[in-house]
């Protein structure tokens, strides 16, 4: 007994590191949304581009991504090609211009592309506030039936669509096929 | 020369001072009542940023914390409860947005960490005390008259030795 009370310091040793290994793994800044599950937030703002506005009944009906965007973001820059690679795979996606300048806007969709079904512009970060939104990117995944499904915190590209988000954009749309 | 050197070190010191107020200084909102106005301190000393995660809304300069920090202004003169506020918050940002996260399933481990560990605490304590004292009584063990006699003989070889 008194011999296996030395190992004691090695075994919370042990236990220690093995805590601050998972820790290495986790990132801190991802936390889940509090939405998930919930249904997408009322909202009726102005489509970028247009005169008519755009509000939830609009949006909602079928799986798609909500992309939280603005041209002050530098990594939507980054993450633009593979938007735009995903809509033409047939993925829908919904833009959130998130405190933007809509002239800016509509500039760099005219440069780089436009990925989006439509813009909701979102000049005071309202709908950005009832999301949850604390930074852009930010692309929520929501179902046919209008419910916030999964939360992605920064940049999409191919590494992460393939390896987590695609499963869960197919899952959903399976759902929706049933 | 010395008077001088030291109202120059003043002169810095206060530069630098003016410096900090600079740049501590962020949006000031006029309350109609004080009473709102220490809500809103206490308030945003609570709520945490979700950008910037080590700091509270009252004091990160993120784009997210001004937003917030706007949003309670308006519901403090709206006649919001901190209850209402504070559900607001949690219902978008999620508990992780309070510094004292409500008490649920999921922070119990938290809350109940510092009392459980100081109870454990304790008890070691309370055990290794005991035993102490059991073997400080027990513990002194009364050689045999072989014993003693090997005893003699180890220390006189000893001393023959030197």
């Amino acid at each position: 007994m008194q011999r296996l009370k030395l190992f004691l310091p090695l075994a919370l040793f042990a236990i220690l590191a093995l805590l601050l290994f998972r820790g290495l793994e986790l990132d801190p800044r991802e936390m889940p949304s509090a939405l998930i599950d919930k249904p997408l937030p009322e909202f009726s703002l102005p489509r970028l581009g247009s005169d008519s506005g755009i509000a939830r009944v609009d949006v909602v009906g079928e799986v798609a991504l909500f992309n939280v965007w603005a041209t002050w973001c530098v990594s939507c820059r980054v993450e633009h090609p593979y938007l735009q690679q995903l809509a033409e795979n047939g993925v829908p996606i919904y833009g959130v211009n998130y405190k933007d300048d809509d002239a800016a806007a509509i500039q760099w969709l005219q440069d780089l592309g436009d990925p989006y079904r439509a813009n909701i512009v979102d000049a005071q970060g309202s709908l950005g506030l009832d999301l949850g939104v604390y930074g852009a990117p930010e692309t929520y995944f929501v179902d046919a039936s209008g419910v916030i499904r999964y939360r992605h915190v920064g940049v999409i590209d191919e590494r992460v669509w393939q390896s987590r988000l695609e499963p869960i954009y197919r899952e959903l749309t399976q759902e929706a096929q049933q | 020369m010395k008077i001088a050197g030291f109202s120059q070190a003043l002169l810095f010191v206060g530069c630098l001072l003016m410096a900090a107020v600079a740049s501590a200084v962020i949006e000031t909102y006029e309350f109609s009542s004080p009473e709102l106005q220490q809500r809103y301190q206490l308030l945003s000393a609570e709520l945490r940023c979700p950008k910037c995660q080590n700091q509270n809304i009252a004091d990160s300069n993120a784009p997210i914390a001004q937003d917030l920090r706007k949003l309670l202004y308006e519901q403090l003169e709206a006649g919001a409860s901190n209850d209402e506020i504070l559900d607001y918050m949690v219902s978008r940002y999620g508990e992780f947005v309070r510094y004292r996260p409500a008490f649920d399933s999921s922070t119990a481990v938290l809350w109940l960490a510092p009392v459980l560990l100081f109870i454990a605490a304790l008890v070691v304590l309370f055990l290794s005390l005991r035993q102490r004292k059991e073997s400080g009584s027990a513990g002194q063990v009364e050689l045999s008259g072989e014993e003693q006699q090997q005893l003699q003989q180890m220390l006189s070889r000893s001393e023959q030795d030197r």
